[in-house]
């Protein structure tokens, strides 16, 4: 069976998590939760995971700890973590907005919130999942900074990592910290990623082709991580 | 030791207009929802409502009753965002301060310490700050490490549910969360918690016993009083009944559950199942 995007995506989540060691992983989303669970089972035996509520399960789905919310802003504050948020509009220094689309006096379409994102981003290794990457999604600049950019001053442990999208994965490991293509997914175009970003890209190297996910990966990721396939359903081809 | 047993009526008739009321719970989980629900049956109208927001946030917007809202997110959990918040926001003239879920928990423990500030790194060079031009820096006196200085939220009410309580306000979780109840109510003036029940001792591991009766003015038994959102173990979240609220017309969905009182809605629901 051929590797399919969501699968090339899932093992790009995955790599996120490379040498984090015994910190919280936490994944907001699908693939994402299936990357970082695909990484402890492979490269990152210590990560801790929870179960999305209150406890921290172990690979085989036991309690292995408590983590009520009151805790999780005890290990933001500590550092010990590192999220994957989702975005609806992220822009080139990393700038990602949950809030509100238009003036935040009176949106044009309200949204979730701040929520846990300025703590965040101010706090701890922070990296973002882009599903659907459109010019929509990827903007010049945001409407409302919910998790904060290499253009601000966030304090000393800001640290935005990489953006994973469904066509190809960024960094900000330019001088002036401007978003950077990494690779591009197996079968997409460059054009296609420049074509679908409200913004320019800085002048690129020949970028790299997305890893495909090994044998070991592919057979974790169909049989024992998500054997009913819904990953397909989060990312669009 | 005083007998603090009321009805939700008689918790609403000691709040008045205008007033700050903290509401416990998460988003869609342990919310006081009888008691919001006897909110809705009074004429109060302009609360500033300061809330990790789920529904409670949703049909008290839709009432009308909000002129101010204290948030970091409003979400159903499962439906992503509520229509009413979403409308009143979108539609309506809501003051808001919105700020990060841990700033909001840092602002409840000030209140709680009798402490104008805390100091934390959540909001740094966010639109939180841009967005309440209210909100301060500080340095630090050592390091010099410039951190938000997060106000005090002071509440005059706090509204809570919990899974039991004893008639002199001490009260349990039974859950996996205790979410921020008990913070919450040290911010708070007067202290309102609903309960599935009332006992006479409790039954579970002591750190179950979130709230002593010096955090509690006010005990009332509502069961199946946090409906639709989830009140785990008692029940799970009413995820069919949640998809409706969140789908319907807010005019028939008052006529049909929010007219008949406690009672009436509870009969309600259990008809419309």
């Amino acid at each position: 069976m051929a590797v399919t995007r969501a699968e090339v995506c899932v093992a790009a989540c995955a790599d996120l998590f490379a040498g984090d060691g015994e910190i919280l992983a936490s994944p907001m989303g699908l693939v994402p939760s299936l990357g970082a669970r695909l990484a402890r089972l492979t490269s990152e035996p210590d990560l801790l995971l929870s179960d999305g509520e209150a406890y921290l399960l172990t690979p085989q789905g036991e309690i292995e700890g408590w983590l009520p919310y009151r805790k999780v802003f005890d290990v933001v504050a500590h550092g010990t973590r590192h999220v994957v948020m989702g975005a609806n509009q992220i822009d080139k220094f990393g700038n990602q907005n949950i809030s509100a689309i238009g003036d935040h006096r009176k949106p044009s379409r309200q949204l979730l919130g701040f929520r846990g994102a300025p703590g965040n981003t101010a706090n701890h290794k922070t990296s973002y999942w882009i599903p659907r990457h459109s010019k929509r999604v990827l903007v010049d600049a945001v409407d409302v900074v919910s998790g904060v950019g290499y253009d601000k001053h966030a304090g000393p442990f800001h640290h935005i990592h990489r953006v994973v999208t469904n066509l190809a994965v960024f960094d900000f490991d330019t001088p002036d910290r401007r978003m950077r293509l990494v690779s591009v997914h197996p079968d997409v175009d460059i054009q296609e990623v420049s074509d679908q970003t409200g913004f320019e890209l800085p002048e690129y190297e020949e970028p790299s082709i997305t890893r495909d996910p090994t044998e070991q990966e592919l057979e974790l990721i169909r049989t024992v991580l998500d054997p009913g396939g819904k990953r397909d359903r989060e990312v669009r081809v | 030791m005083r007998d603090k047993r009321m009805t939700p009526a008689e918790v609403v008739a000691e709040l008045s207009d205008g007033m700050t009321v903290g509401i416990g719970g998460w988003g869609s989980r342990r919310k006081p929802m009888a008691l919001v629900r006897a909110i809705l049956d009074s004429p109060l109208k302009n609360l500033t409502i300061v809330s990790y927001g789920g529904p409670d946030v949703g049909l008290l917007a839709a009432a009308g009753k909000i002129r101010k809202l204290v948030f970091g997110f409003v979400s159903l959990d499962t439906v992503a965002y509520d229509p009413y918040f979403q409308k009143l926001r979108q539609e309506g003239d809501l003051d808001v301060t919105e700020l990060d879920e841990g700033m909001f928990q840092c602002g409840l423990l000030a209140a709680g310490h009798r402490l104008p500030f805390l100091p934390i790194r959540a909001g740094l060079g966010s639109d939180v700050m841009r967005t309440n031009p209210e909100l301060r820096t500080i340095r630090s006196p050592y390091d010099g490490e410039e951190l938000v200085a997060m106000p005090a939220l002071h509440l005059d009410v706090a509204l809570i549910h919990m899974n039991r309580a004893d008639r002199h306000g001490n009260a349990q979780y039974l859950g996996p969360d205790p979410y921020f109840d008990d913070l919450f109510c040290l911010a708070a003036k007067r202290r309102y918690v609903s309960c599935e029940q009332v006992v006479d001792t409790f039954e579970g591991p002591v750190q179950t016993l979130l709230l002593n009766r010096m955090m509690v003015d006010g005990v009332v038994e509502t069961p199946n009083g946090a409906h639709f959102t989830s009140c785990v173990p008692d029940y799970p979240r009413d995820e069919q009944f949640q998809k409706l609220y969140a789908e319907a017309n807010w005019d028939s969905f008052v006529d049909r559950f929010l007219t008949g009182g406690e009672r009436g809605y509870q009969e309600a629901v259990r008809a419309w199942r």
